[in-house]
């Protein structure tokens, strides 16, 4: 089969259910009790329900919706987060999820070990990250800083470490979280500016946001999602401004 | 290209505990950097860094000291060397086990966000364990030189009984931990069984001195065999019994086949808040 036509990422048929009552026994003692009377009735909650989605290499895809519609979800099967209930997920090459910043960041530690952890978090070798440190550090303007605690840092400073190092990556499919850019105005601008790279090598790139007008112009092609279900599917700008009628329709 | 990109299908699912164990090692690299992160957390902020490490427990072998050696006149010579020699191993134990138990929180919070084999905040754990055990030998050096005990060859099998040792404790862990992801009392209630479970267990007195009628309880517990394989070589200076080392032997196969099957089979169910 010819890889170009291969899809990066596809769902087929996923349904994401969430237990919502057996999830709010967090005591085993009552776990216990209720087992033994046999009482166990839980709801369930749909968060996906039957979702089909092929994104080809290379395709931008903006997930938009309103809250609830399951954008999340929809991330953290792709991310391996969660494993679907019903339906397969396929994703074909490295995900970056650029979801979370400074995940793992702990106050009392330099911001090069800082650096080293979260991207062994993220499954990077040690020395993989030991190797971009200059750039990250480049990148983030913090150079002269690198060897001081995060608990010293500016909130601006850690946020521009996290950036850094959660973009100082070669994925293939990026999952991006709208607001990702952060700083000042100059440093929101190489943010941005970072991401446009990606864009331009070409990569798959899923976008969430409710940001409209971010959607329409990053992306090629938008998914509205709708209480789990893909409510329309096609090109941005299209399925941009149905959402928007709908949206103002229902505010009335 | 296609040959080395990644793919990720999540309805191919091998035998669970296998898997895990493959991802536990393709996040090896995480293992050693989380342990590292807790060891200069610790050393950082605490006044007395590694001293204090060392000294806890010499203050508790003070206290048990006084109260069986002195109070109650245990006839056991060289009481300090003898509380310390099973009492390396008990601590490293139920420090691993209670620590699992309070990383559940940075566990649930990391995976709810992207993904990550749950098994490596058990295994950093036991890395953190097994460095606090490393300087605890220190000062049980030290407690040998002062009290003018003789030192021994068989302190050579230590690194076996580590091994055993290291074993048992990640199977208990592994069990504590799934449990904790998903049970908030879990912590408590372990922390209620491992003082009863202390006594049970030849640390601060000898087997010997159990009441026949009673002898069933230690000779069942599974921890009687461990703390022996460290107590025979550290403090008597022979090599531990062919029937102790087997049955701390299969007491740690046991565990850690316990625990890695349960942690494999529930993890996913327990580990997700959502």
């Amino acid at each position: 089969m010819d890889s170009e036509t291969e899809p990066a990422v596809a769902l087929t048929g996923v349904t994401v259910r969430y237990r919502v009552a057996a999830e709010s026994i967090f005591s085993l003692k009552e776990y216990a009790i209720r087992k033994l009377r046999g009482r166990m009735d839980h709801g369930e909650l749909l968060a996906l329900r039957d979702v089909s989605l092929a994104v080809r290499p290379g395709e931008r895809v903006g997930i938009i919706g309103p809250n609830g519609a399951g954008k999340s979800t929809l991330f953290r099967v792709i991310a391996r987060v969660r494993r679907p209930n019903e339906g397969r997920v396929v994703v074909r090459g490295r995900v970056a999820p650029l979801l979370e910043l400074g995940l793992g960041f702990h106050r009392e530690l330099t911001g090069r070990e800082n650096v080293i952890l979260h991207g062994t978090l993220l499954g990077r070798s040690r020395a993989e990250m030991k190797g971009r440190m200059d750039r990250i550090a480049e990148f983030a303007e913090l150079e002269a800083f690198l060897d001081t605690p995060i608990r010293k840092y500016s909130t601006g400073m850690v946020t521009r470490l996290a950036f850094a190092a959660a973009t100082d990556v070669d994925p293939d499919v990026l999952l991006v979280d709208e607001a990702l850019a952060v700083g000042d105005e100059r440093f929101r601008a190489k943010c941005h500016a970072r991401m446009a790279r990606f864009r331009d090598r070409g990569k798959t790139f899923l976008l969430v946001s409710h940001l409209l007008d971010e959607v329409r112009e990053t992306c090629t092609r938008a998914v509205w999602l709708a209480e789990g279900r893909i409510e329309r599917d096609g090109p941005a700008v299209e399925v941009c401004d149905a959402y928007r009628e709908w949206a103002h329709a229902a505010a009335g | 290209m296609a040959a080395t990109t990644p793919v990720y299908d999540s309805s191919r699912r091998g035998l669970r505990s296998i898997e895990e164990a493959r991802e536990l090692w393709a996040y090896r690299h995480f293992v050693f950097e989380l342990a590292s992160r807790d060891i200069k957390i610790r050393y950082k902020r605490s006044v007395l860094g590694v001293a204090w490490t060392m000294l806890s427990p010499l203050i508790t072998m003070v206290v048990f000291t006084l109260v069986f050696s002195t109070f109650q006149r245990l006839p056991i010579p060289g009481y300090p060397v003898y509380y310390l020699s099973a009492s390396i191993f008990w601590i490293f134990f139920s420090q691993v086990t209670s620590h699992v138990g309070s990383l559940t929180t940075d566990a649930i919070e990391i995976a709810n966000r992207i993904y990550i084999p749950r098994s490596a905040f058990v295994a950093s754990a036991v890395v953190v364990g097994l460095v606090n055990l490393l300087l605890s030998l220190v000062p049980f050096a030290l407690i040998v030189l002062v009290t003018g005990r003789p030192a021994h060859w068989t302190w050579l099998f230590l690194p076996v009984s580590l091994v055993i040792g290291t074993l048992f404790t990640a199977g208990i862990g592994l069990i504590v931990f799934t449990l904790a992801l998903r049970f908030v009392d879990v912590r408590d209630m372990y922390q209620a069984v491992l003082l009863p479970w202390f006594f049970v267990t030849p640390i601060v007195y000898e087997q010997s001195f159990v009441p026949p009628s009673w002898r069933w309880v230690v000779r069942y517990n599974p921890m009687t065999y461990l703390v022996e394989i460290f107590r025979a070589p550290l403090y008597n200076g022979w090599l531990p019994g062919p029937n102790t080392l087997a049955f701390a032997v299969l007491a740690a196969v046991l565990s850690l086949a316990a625990g890695w099957l349960f942690y494999a089979w529930k993890v996913e169910e327990y580990g997700l808040r959502n």
